[in-house]
């Protein structure tokens, strides 16, 4: 019997985590219970994107698109829209904006609009367990492609053609990679995936991945027939169980179709992957530290060059690329480098996955082209600033990147014109701040993560972080003096030129690119002890308005260590001995009774 | 499975290909809709619903979407199906069984022409909107 109805399941990680599991099993339960098992294909697929309103679960050809699912909505999925085929509109996304009673389309969801995906292709679409699935999008025909028609050098060419440059961070084009280590006569060569991930904020990676293995492994075997590659590696954190199961289970899967191992679909091509599982150190998304990773030594980076792509790992010629660089190639080979290249920028060709997250209404994965600007993705797909807010800046790039602001959310966003505006690309993390966010705080604990992650092979990122973050500590103390600032400036400066690798050279980006924009709150912390975001404890006091306060207690139940008191109807008093400076109070108070200075 | 040839690779990924378009509701034009409300249901539309994509299947069709609706107000002549092909107009049939949903699918839908003795009106315009 022919199936009828398709359930699609997010099994990203966010989604899992939110029972997504639970849901899939429900489905499957309630399918059974209703007799309808047959007639219903129920698939969990990778991330959907739109992880603000997971977990999410699709219905097809009924276009039903359920958010915020719970298990106990198996049934009513089920009994209303698989057996009688009714919309349960109670879990129903709904449009903020839009005409009532248009029909509903998953392509209207103002979050999926202004988004293209490439990247995300088959996430959300197929099932990341099922090799068929995959293939029955066009999967493997890039591989047959270069396999059967292409010669190494037209492989190069295409990708030149393409513009592909490496999502990574640094925005390296990937055909001069591929041509160096291609360039290097005979030999043992190696082909990596970089899957370390290790930004704060940042889970495009993880949830390709999860979402569509296949992918990266086609385009790993496409790469080691251009260089003569006949091993890969992915260096993927142990932190990701989720991709791991589903990486090993797709290659388990190529395996046994042929598609990976020993000559490959009868081409007498050889080549393998295996899978290295890094401790979770943000260092090793490094190149050359990562390489040290995998040969089994102290994840260091060395100075470059010579580069990987001549000596890498074992020092033999690698070609190693990030997730979504390789998720990209097998697309190029098939559809056409001039394809790939009409979309994005001049400079930066083709889309770039954000996981935008922080004060914004719709967080989540975003795959915009290149050059669609700042305010496109915060306020039309993220929804603009939770809870009416005001917006602030744009963290972007993670540690090794910097803060956007107002005036500049109207740059179209590619590798140059980020760098231009004092960040960078980076992985594609973006964090957006509110007017609750203190700038000195936030600088702050990306420098935290910084001192806690440096190898401390070399001094400038060693000493420079620890020197950076010390003096950030004294400004959210109140006991910063304004020449320190000058100093941030040289010491981030020193770091930028003298670091060993990219991550010691970036890392004072947070510092020199919040000092550029936000002189002011710097300085209201060192001359006038004030942080107006509230953020900064040793700084905020919260008192009572007498003359406001009508003695509702709620401040009073709200406060976790108990340090207001007062009467019933006569205005309460807080102990500031013993006030933490939670602001649970503050929040609480429904009459502005409550001041922050 | 055992290894694969290239020949292997390119049948699976077209057989596979086929099961995926049916998924996929973008781009395709033409619609077939049932009525799957109760009255439609007790009056067989699930045969009914059954056969259409069982005869899809058969003729290898590409762009045609099955969709499942409620009630469409015809109770007296169910199961009711709605048929909606790009150039021609929309169309209910009325008592569609197995048998008949395997002339649609043959006649209108492949053939452009209508099975007559089935024609149902369309309710009021009104009723619809």
């Amino acid at each position: 019997m022919a199936v009828k109805n398709y359930i699609l399941v997010c099994g990203g990680t966010a989604c899992e985590s939110a029972k997504g599991d639970d849901i899939y099993k429900a489905l499957l339960k309630e399918a059974e219970a209703h007799g309808v098992a047959d007639d219903v294909q129920i698939v969990k697929t990778g991330c959907f994107g739109f992880c603000e309103k997971g977990p999410i679960v699709k219905v097809l050809p009924e276009q039903a698109f359920y958010v915020e699912v719970v298990p106990e909505d198996a049934k009513e999925i089920i009994s209303e829209t698989i057996v009688k085929g009714r919309i349960v509109e109670r879990i129903q996304y709904q449009p903020e904006k839009g005409a009532k009673g248009e029909a509903f389309d998953i392509e209207n969801i103002e979050f999926y609009q202004k988004q293209y995906r490439i990247v995300l292709r088959n996430c959300g679409l197929i099932n990341p367990e099922n090799i068929d699935e995959y293939i029955a999008r066009d999967g493997y025909s890039a591989l047959e492609k270069c396999l059967f028609e292409m010669k190494p050098d037209d492989i190069i060419e295409e990708l030149k053609k393409s513009g592909l440059r490496g999502r990574g961070g640094a925005g390296f084009p990937t055909w001069m990679k591929w041509n160096f280590t291609k360039q290097v006569d005979g030999g043992q060569k190696y082909v990596v995936c970089n899957a370390d991930e290790g930004d704060p904020g940042a889970y495009m990676d993880r949830s390709t991945l999860e979402g569509d293995p296949h992918s990266v492994l086609e385009a790993m075997i496409i790469a080691g027939i251009c260089v003569g590659a006949d091993y890969g590696a992915i260096y993927i954190r142990a932190e990701y169980p989720l991709a791991i199961e589903r990486l090993e289970t797709a290659m388990k899967q190529a395996r046994e179709y042929g598609l990976l191992g020993n000559d490959i679909l009868g081409s007498g091509f050889n080549f393998d992957i295996e899978l290295r599982l890094g401790a979770g150190a943000f260092v090793c998304g490094e190149e050359t530290a990562l390489l040290a990773s995998i040969e089994g030594k102290r994840g260091m980076p060395i100075p470059k060059p010579p580069f990987p792509a001549v000596k890498g790992l074992f020092r033999k010629p690698t070609v190693i690329n990030n997730v979504e660089t390789f998720a990209n190639i097998p697309i190029i080979i098939t559809k056409g480098g001039d394809w790939f290249a009409q979309i994005g920028t001049e400079k930066s060709k083709g889309t770039k996955v954000f996981a935008l997250t922080g004060k914004i209404k719709n967080s989540g994965l975003v795959e915009v082209p290149m050059g669609t600007t700042l305010r496109e993705i915060v306020f039309d797909i993220g929804g603009g600033i939770r809870g009416g807010k005001k917006f602030k800046a744009v963290q972007t790039g993670g540690p090794s990147g910097g803060v956007i602001t107002e005036e500049f959310l109207d740059t179209p966003i590619d590798f140059d014109n980020l760098v231009s505006i004092g960040s960078m690309m980076g992985s594609g993390g973006m964090i957006v701040m509110d007017e609750d966010d203190c700038i000195v705080d936030v600088t702050k604990f990306y420098l935290e993560f910084c001192v806690e992650e440096s190898c401390g092979k070399c001094a400038p990122c060693r000493i420079g972080t620890k020197k950076l973050y010390e003096y950030l500590d004294r400004f959210t103390k109140g006991k910063g003096q304004i020449e320190d600032i000058q100093k941030m400036k040289d010491i981030g400066n020193a770091m930028k030129k003298a670091s060993l690798c990219g991550l010691g050279q970036t890392a004072a980006n947070p510092v020199l690119s919040t000092l550029r924009y936000f002189p002011e709150e710097y300085r209201q912390h060192i001359e006038d002890g004030k942080c107006i975001a509230g953020k900064c404890k040793d700084l905020v006091h919260y008192e009572i308005v007498t003359e406001k306060c009508i003695g509702c207690t709620v401040c009073a139940r709200k406060c976790p260590v108990n340090c207001i008191e007062g009467e019933r109807k006569k205005p309460h008093v807080i102990d500031q001995t013993k006030c933490i400076k939670c602001g649970a109070c503050y929040e609480g108070c429904k009459f502005d009774a409550i001041i922050v200075s | 499975m055992a290894k694969m040839t290239l020949e292997e690779l390119r049948k699976l990924r077209s057989s596979q290909k086929s099961e995926m378009e049916r998924r996929d509701v973008d781009g395709k034009e033409t619609h077939i809709i049932v009525g799957m409300g109760t009255c439609g249901i007790a009056a067989g539309a699930k045969m009914a619903l059954d056969s259409f994509l069982d005869a899809i299947k058969a003729n290898d069709l590409k762009d045609v979407v099955v969709k499942q609706t409620g009630c469409m107000g015809l109770c007296y002549s169910e199961p009711t199906v709605e048929v909606k092909v790009p150039g021609m107009p929309d169309v209910i049939y009325g008592n569609v069984d197995a048998a008949v949903a395997k002339e649609i699918v043959e006649k209108h839908i492949i053939h452009k022409k209508m099975v007559e003795n089935h024609i149902q009106d369309k309710p009021a315009g009104d009723i619809i909107k």
